[in-house]
């Protein structure tokens, strides 16, 4: 996929150089791995917006830079319990902190498709991850625009 | 080879309680013979976080369901997915899972589609075991495999299918969907990819009665007496009805069948898996919408 940015697209072909299982465990690794809150979104259901697509409680903030690329920073809340929530979370964040707002924008709806893991998780539950997308351009849109 | 009932107090007040198991039990029990305990989660990575020693992982999303045709495994399956988890046909099989057993009582009616004799939930789940300090485990069990008959799925007695709620619809229904679901308002929500179903609101004549009304705060069953004043005194049915219980695709309302079932006493409770995803897609079937029954 040569329209993602370029650590979504690593990711991406980490997980389709792999079999179902081993993908299963990049996605928790990519759990475990989510970065923390930041103080300022410490009470999440307050500050931040929550996911209702997703079947475990998740909240997502979106930050966007003032400067000339618009860059967007991403911070989730989803509890441990929720461990495929929060490695869907840890894709975004992994694939796009950072990122400009119009490549962020850019990235096709259904990349997750790529991911490979609708035989592994299901398609159920990949809908959250579709939303998280849904989400946060929605966000970005907003935010650039104003 | 099936091992003895858990004796506690609360449980003898139901009506079945040879079908659940408190924390204590199986901590004292875990290990015999004869015993396999299984997790099943709504998230499919969460056994893998930490699970009770010994436990095997089954998801349903991926393991229960037939890959293709919308149903669930066959009997060759079935009894695959049980051999090489160390299930035979008379052991007792132990379930629990996350979110109030919700997956686990899923798993169950499964097993009990195909007439698996002693399975349990543990009361509580795993929200309970861990909230209780017990010992958790990322080691991966490795269980001898085990011979398990291939048998035929029982369609008929413990599951509908749409044609049978056409005919079952002025008997008792239960949708244990959040009233949101139920009333048809959610899926007007702009904006966001929708649920899966063209048209909104509830099979007529269905009782709302969302489906966690059933758990206590700690994920185990509420005590039988206020159970009983939810489906009994408060919606009005009683052990000798005909009921039928749906959600959105068949696992929340499994969860209510195991609860009708297995702890109050009732006789003929069917779970429709078909579920609001068949019926709010399907042509001509009557739907009420709002926060009425309706009736049909």
């Amino acid at each position: 996929m040569s329209d993602l940015p370029p650590a979504l697209a690593e990711l991406v072909d980490d997980f389709a150089d792999v079999g179902p299982k081993d993908r299963l465990q990049l996605l928790l690794e990519l759990s475990q791995e989510l970065p923390d809150l930041p103080e300022r979104y410490r009470d999440a259901a307050a500050t931040m917006e929550q996911v209702h697509e997703c079947q475990s409680p998740l909240f997502l903030a979106v930050e966007v830079d003032d400067d000339a690329d618009h860059r967007v920073h991403l911070f989730f809340s989803a509890p441990p319990e929720a461990p495929t929530t929060r490695g869907f979370a840890g894709i975004m964040v992994t694939g796009l902190d950072g990122e400009p707002a119009a490549d962020v924008l850019a990235v096709p709806d259904d990349f997750y498709t790529a991911l490979g893991l609708a035989q592994a998780v299901s398609p159920l539950r990949l809908r959250g991850m579709a939303a998280m997308l849904a989400r946060i351009k929605k966000q970005v849109r907003s935010a650039t625009a104003a | 080879m099936a091992l003895p009932a858990d004796t506690d107090a609360k449980l003898a007040e139901y009506a079945h309680p040879e079908r659940l198991v408190t924390t204590g039990w199986l901590a004292q029990n875990l290990g015999t013979r004869g015993l396999v305990v299984v997790e099943s989660d709504e998230d499919v990575l969460l056994y893998d976080t930490g699970h009770i020693p010994g436990a095997v992982k089954l998801d349903w999303h991926t393991e229960l369901n037939d890959p293709v045709t919308r149903d669930y495994v066959d009997g060759e399956r079935f009894a695959q997915i049980c051999a090489e988890r160390g299930i035979s046909r008379d052991s007792t099989v132990v379930f629990y899972g996350d979110r109030n057993n919700w997956w686990a009582t899923y798993a169950l009616w499964v097993f009990a589609l195909f007439g698996h004799a002693d399975v349990r939930i543990l009361d509580g789940g795993r929200a309970k075991w861990v909230a209780e300090g017990r010992e958790m485990t990322t080691e991966q069990p490795k269980p001898e495999v085990a011979e398990y008959p291939v048998v035929e799925r029982d369609d008929r007695t413990l599951r509908a299918f749409k044609e049978d709620v056409l005919a079952h619809l002025g008997k008792p229904l239960v949708d244990v969907r959040s009233p949101g679901e139920y009333s048809g308002e959610l899926l007007h929500m702009p904006d966001y990819p929708q649920e899966g179903a063209v048209r909104g609101g509830h099979i007529p004549g269905a009782a709302s009665v969302p489906w966690a009304r059933a758990a206590a705060e700690d994920a185990t069953f509420k005590p039988r007496a206020e159970l009983s004043a939810i489906y009994e005194q408060e919606q009005g049915l009683s052990a000798s009805d005909d009921v039928v219980a749906y959600c959105r695709i068949g696992e929340r309302s499994s969860h209510t069948w195991f609860v009708l079932t297995h702890l109050l006493g009732f006789e003929k409770v069917r779970n429709y898996d078909g579920s609001w995803t068949e019926w709010g897609n399907s042509v001509r079937v009557p739907i009420v919408q709002g926060p009425e029954r309706g009736t049909s």
